[in-house]
């Protein structure tokens, strides 16, 4: 074989003792390979076509082709806000403004809650799900209400499907959402980095960078964060107009979502939408950094706890009762 | 003299592709702060006030049809004061509906008798109705306590107040003064259960 001449022929190994001169066995290699060619493009389109179905619907190349929210520059990112706006109006016909808000400066974000006040009315569910245009079919919210037997601090048996005048005196109520966890390990687990934690402490998705494993919806303790199992039905006229690139802008279909603090609110000094809506005044929210503040002064001279302590996760969410 | 040379053309190189990297890198969303320009001036923070002098249905109606309301000096003027009335059924007209749940308080340890417009503060000074947060506040210290800390009673607005203002509650948003223990509520907006979750039959034994 190793003697065989080889230019022009099949190469050597291929088996057929062709004399390199034979002009029409050449065309029909030709021929032989060309075909080959075809069935191989063929496959390969083939192999390839359930993708092209699976991904999301209009799915364009400058969002396939999207650089994560953190390597935009500022032309980039204009590009892609008034891109995600565009897509808003074809795909719910409602006028919205997505807008980028950075973390102030000076700013960590803490929130705490009066176990004692809280009567159980998840009027704070409720305004989350409007505030950051929630799918309505599942009632989905970023608030989970736990109705906790008194005597009981283990979340885990806490019952979230209580229907009865509120609050019972046997229980008490403990309100759980995203606790903004100083070493969070949803974000530790999140194997494309579509997760990170601000300056200001909010953890947050580029939900256009996540790819829906579901990851960190395991390793949240808390049970803090959604999947959207399906594309958000919101009807036009109860769109939030105002929204977030990190936060309240509508999900697309297939990736994780989280309560961001209302970051489009609190970064711009307003208060979250959950403390608005409560009707007890049991949510305390503020600046950690700033020793005045009310959040401060329930740290200072309240027995504050976190949940799940032992797990080392640091939230930045404290519960306390009164004395 | 040649590696000089080729130093010279190398840290060129580098900091010519490092330069733009550079600048991009501050305008990048991921790292920059908010370039917002605030103010040091704090905007106010607003206590709604309670409605003033209470006016009380006399069950009659004007030409109008609408209810004629009287306030309360129009009837206690002109009459006796009883100061160990601590019920609304004991009282022969107007208070009959009026549910009294507010501890071993009688009426005139609020109401002033000297002037049924206003209230009347534990010293016997006279309180207008609108400044009622004072009244409470004297037994229930510790709530006024928390309330101007800022952890207790319902508030809307800004928590930054170098950026906008705030409105708060007063005692009498959330507690009738009467009967001043919150109310049971029918909760709203019931969870759905998400793909997988198993509910637990409600009032399962809670005996761990």
């Amino acid at each position: 074989m190793e003697n065989e001449p080889t230019s022009g022929g099949c190469g050597s190994g291929c088996g057929c003792h062709q004399d390199p001169g034979d002009r029409g066995d050449a065309t029909r290699r030709n021929l032989l390979k060309a075909a080959g060619v075809t069935l191989g493009a063929a496959a390969f389109a083939k192999a390839l076509a359930p993708l092209a179905t699976w991904s999301r619907d209009n799915l364009s190349v400058d969002d396939f082709l999207q650089q994560h929210y953190r390597e935009l520059d500022k032309e980039q990112l204009a590009a892609v806000l008034k891109h995600l706006e565009e897509d808003t109006k074809k795909n719910y016909g409602a006028d919205v403004t997505i807008s980028d808000h950075r973390p102030q400066k000076g700013v960590k974000f803490g929130y705490a809650l009066n176990l004692s006040i809280c009567i159980g009315c998840r009027r704070c569910a409720e305004a989350c799900h409007h505030e950051n245009n929630h799918d309505r079919a599942t009632n989905n919210s970023y608030i989970r209400v736990l109705e906790m037997q008194k005597g009981s601090m283990d979340m885990e048996h806490g019952n979230a499907h209580y229907d009865h005048p509120v609050p019972h005196p046997d229980k008490f109520y403990m309100p759980v959402q995203c606790q903004q966890c100083d070493n969070p390990p949803c974000v530790h687990v999140c194997p494309v980095e579509a997760t990170w934690k601000e300056d200001d402490g909010i953890v947050v998705v580029d939900y256009n960078w996540c790819i829906g494993c579901r990851y960190c919806e395991a390793a949240c303790p808390y049970h803090a964060r959604r999947f959207n199992w399906t594309k958000p039905v919101i009807p036009k006229e109860e769109i939030n107009p105002k929204q977030s690139y990190l936060s309240n802008r509508i999900r697309p279909q297939g990736v994780m979502e989280k309560c961001t603090f209302c970051l489009h609110r609190t970064r711009e000094g307003k208060m979250p939408a959950c403390l608005e809506a409560c009707p007890t005044g049991a949510r305390v929210f503020g600046n950690l950094l700033d020793p005045d503040s009310e959040i401060r002064k329930v740290i200072d001279n309240k027995r504050v706890f976190v949940l799940k302590e032992e797990l080392g996760t640091k939230p930045s969410f404290f519960y306390f009762f009164d004395e | 003299m040649f590696f000089g040379v080729i130093a010279v053309i190398a840290l060129w190189f580098v900091g010519a592709l490092a330069l733009p990297w550079v600048q991009r890198e501050r305008d990048r969303p991921g790292r920059a702060f908010s370039d917002k320009a605030i103010g040091e001036t704090l905007h106010p923070v607003a206590i709604r006030k309670p409605e003033g002098v209470a006016l009380v249905d006399s069950g009659k109606k004007n030409a109008k049809g609408q209810p004629v309301m009287v306030a309360c000096a129009t009837c206690h003027d002109t009459r006796e004061s009883n100061f160990k009335t601590n019920q609304g059924e004991a009282l022969k007209e107007f208070h009959q509906g009026l549910q009294f749940r507010h501890g071993s308080q009688t009426c005139l340890s609020c109401h002033n008798a000297e002037d049924y417009n206003s209230l009347k503060k534990a010293d016997g000074q006279a309180l207008d109705f609108s400044q009622s947060m004072q009244l409470c506040s004297q037994c229930h210290g510790p709530q006024y306590r928390d309330y101007q800390n800022g952890s207790h009673g319902g508030m809307t607005g800004h928590w930054d107040l170098k950026q906008g203002p705030r409105e708060r509650n007063t005692c009498t948003d959330c507690h009738d003064p009467h009967h001043p223990k919150y109310p049971l509520v029918m909760p709203v907006f019931p969870p759905k259960p998400v793909i997988g979750e198993a509910i637990l039959p409600v009032d399962k034994s809670h005996s761990h």
